[in-house]
């Protein structure tokens, strides 16, 4: 029987907003295994992104176990935590979150840096990024600055930052919530390519359905409970929609020419 | 994280924003130019003064008239009328000292053809130039015979020769007229250039302080004594001696005071030197405020900058970085910038001090330990000023930050 990768027991959270107390969380119990694609929803200040926080070890509970790998983090010190983030947790942001004027390279080898037992020479980063680069199938285009990639290719190296460290979890917040349709089926293409490959587990907060039908697991949180968790009967395939879609006229990049400039460079 | 990364990806992020970089490295630059500078200034003023003493001899005793009271009325150094020729004879056989020259002086108008010339003559004794290291350049200094005739000789200082009779003309055996009296040229001397208090020391003539006595002054008591010592080593000895016999002469009691002043040029130079390095440091601490405000241009700095790139720390939390990790980053941020801002500074600092060398000529030196103090400053400004703002952007709550718009 395999261990599950995230075990949680009774976890509560509650805020001090002033006078009053929000108890975000209520007591959450839940178990993922590892391999397994879940979509978390939940209508706003139902203590899903409270969940997501405490599960990406960005926040402690307030009373509750936390068990990720085996290991207990609900007592975690500060420095502790920082390295389970650097270890184990790949984030994905809605706003993507990449350094500005900073390469996708060097964006993708940030979290490198920060890894106490990598003590990587810079060759052997490049390298390793340009891997995960590729993964995402951006290796084309390391040496772009963020503002020169349309919003899908920037999830793309959010997503290789993501899994530069080989970690046990990927957790996204709203991945696709600021991309447009086509590039939100690419995006959930990947995570369901790095589940299916690399049997990654994959946590993805939403609030949209269609989103959450990628997964192979549906859990809803209400009023900070869960309040259903089922196994995902009809899962879509986005590899599948992706090719039923018609082509793109042109990769859709705003207000910059330099997308398509330096082809040669590479 | 190794420092040395920690530097990278501190150098990084100064090199996304190289605008800002460069104008809050530009306090660090001013402020750092301006210490150099100054004490570059100061420094080369004092170092003019002691090469000055140096060139005008360290074994130089003055003895001047002074310390005159009338009933209870101290009248100041060199107005009392104390010193006889016959004081100067008597040190001649003091130990130690080698060289003795009674000294007075006038101001005369001076009367070659059709050019005249106001000027001090000095009456002096013959080892004068020996006392002050002075080369003749024509002729001859007068001699022991003139000294006793009080007899009508002159010799002109460089500056003088040049004004009456014009560039690298000898005038030697010529008779000009001193007070309406003719005197003989006996000799130019070399020039000495300028005193430093900025006189020309070249605008001078010499002649026997007895004919200055007695055929322009018609005072009976010398002005002042200059004696040398053979070496400087025994300049200080040789001072107490010299009191010694000269109260002995002017039967000065135990207990009262002299009438007379001794001292060594170096006592006189060390007021001077006070004076300049009260100026420099006065000159230092006011280029030291413009390093604080660019101390200062760094904190603010870096503080719009941490809230600038609150997102950028959240990230930073988010993928794995430690408090401690974000605290060094921006910390060395600081540091970059205040000791970039130091070096180009010191550069700018050397510039300026050699700008003021070569076009206003003066002799603007930059001591080593200034660089070092100024680095040092730098670095210390950076970690201080640098401190608040990285402790600010340790401090962030990852979901907050991530949150932040």
């Amino acid at each position: 029987m395999a261990q599950p990768v995230i075990s949680v027991r009774n976890l509560t959270r509650s805020y001090q907003l002033g006078e009053v107390t929000v108890r975000a969380l209520r007591g959450v119990s839940f178990d993922v295994m590892p391999g397994e694609f879940v979509s978390v929803t939940g209508p706003s200040g139902s203590g899903k992104s409270t969940f997501m926080h405490i599960i990406g070890c960005l926040d402690k509970p307030t009373s509750g176990e936390y068990f990720l790998d085996v290991k207990d983090v609900a007592k975690a010190s500060k420095d502790e935590l920082a390295l389970v983030r650097n270890q184990k947790i790949g984030f994905v942001f809605q706003g993507f979150n990449l350094l500005k004027r900073t390469t996708a390279l060097d964006n993708v080898e940030l979290p490198l840096l920060y890894n106490p037992k990598s003590g990587m020479k810079a060759a052997d980063r490049h390298k390793k990024a340009m891997d995960v680069l590729n993964q995402v199938n951006l290796g084309d285009r390391h040496h772009h600055l963020p503002n020169q990639l349309s919003g899908g290719q920037q999830q793309r190296v959010a997503i290789a930052r993501a899994l530069v460290n080989s970690p046990s979890i990927l957790l996204a917040d709203e991945p696709t919530g600021a991309l447009d349709t086509r590039t939100s089926v690419e995006v959930m293409g990947i995570f369901q390519r790095l589940n299916k490959e690399l049997g990654i587990t994959v946590i993805v907060i939403t609030h949209e359905m269609d989103i959450a039908e990628y997964g192979t697991r549906f859990v809803r949180f209400r009023d900070g409970k869960v309040v259903l968790d089922q196994a995902i009967t009809k899962r879509r395939n986005a590899e599948d929609e992706l090719a039923a879609l018609p082509p793109p006229e042109v990769d859709v990049v705003p207000e910059s020419g330099h997308a398509h400039a330096p082809q040669g460079k590479h | 994280m190794s420092i040395f990364m920690t530097l990278r990806i501190a150098i990084k992020a100064l090199g996304r924003n190289k605008m800002r970089t460069a104008l809050t490295m530009l306090g660090m630059i001013i402020g750092v130019a301006a210490v150099i500078a100054m004490v570059a200034l100061g420094s080369g003023a004092q170092a003019q003064i002691e090469e000055q003493i140096k060139q005008s001899g360290t074994n130089l005793i003055m003895v001047m008239p002074g310390n005159f009271s009338s009933g209870g009325v101290r009248m100041g150094g060199g107005n009392a009328v104390t010193l006889k020729p016959e004081d100067a004879t008597a040190l001649r056989d003091v130990p130690g000292v080698q060289y003795v020259s009674a000294t007075t002086g006038t101001r005369v108008q001076l009367v070659a053809g059709n050019q005249n010339w106001s000027t001090q003559v000095q009456g002096v004794d013959i080892d004068y130039p020996n006392i002050r290291l002075w080369t003749i350049k024509y002729g001859s200094f007068f001699g022991d015979q003139d000294v006793r005739a009080a007899a009508k000789v002159i010799v002109l200082g460089a500056s003088v020769a040049t004004t009456l009779y014009g560039e690298g003309v000898d005038p030697t055996g010529q008779i000009i007229r001193v007070k309406n009296q003719p005197f003989t040229i006996v000799g130019v001397m070399g020039p000495k250039g300028q005193s430093s208090t900025g006189q020309d020391q070249d605008d001078t003539a010499f002649a026997p302080y007895t004919t200055i006595m007695k055929k322009l002054s018609g005072n009976q008591n010398i002005q002042g004594i200059s004696v040398s010592t053979a070496s400087a080593d025994d300049v200080g000895d040789a001072t107490e001696r010299v009191k010694l016999v000269l109260r002995d002469r002017h039967k000065i009691g135990p207990g009262m005071e002299d009438d007379f002043t001794a001292r060594t040029l170096e006592d006189m130079a060390a007021t001077r030197t006070e004076m300049t390095r009260t100026m420099t440091s006065l000159l230092a601490s006011i280029a030291g405020v413009s390093l604080l405000v660019g101390g200062i241009g760094i904190m603010n700095i870096m503080l719009v900058s941490v809230t600038e790139r609150t997102r950028e720390i959240g990230l930073r939390l988010a993928i794995g970085a430690r408090g401690r990790d974000v605290l060094l980053q921006f910390l060395v941020e600081a540091v970059v910038i205040s000791l970039f801002g130091g070096g180009i500074g010191i550069g700018l600092g050397y510039g300026l001090s050699w700008g003021v060398r070569t076009f206003m000529e003066w002799p603007a030196l930059v001591p080593i330990n200034a660089v070092f103090v100024a680095v040092g400053f730098a670095a210390v400004v950076g970690v201080f000023f640098g401190f608040y703002p990285a402790r600010k952007a340790a401090g962030l709550d990852p979901i907050e930050a991530l949150r932040f718009e």
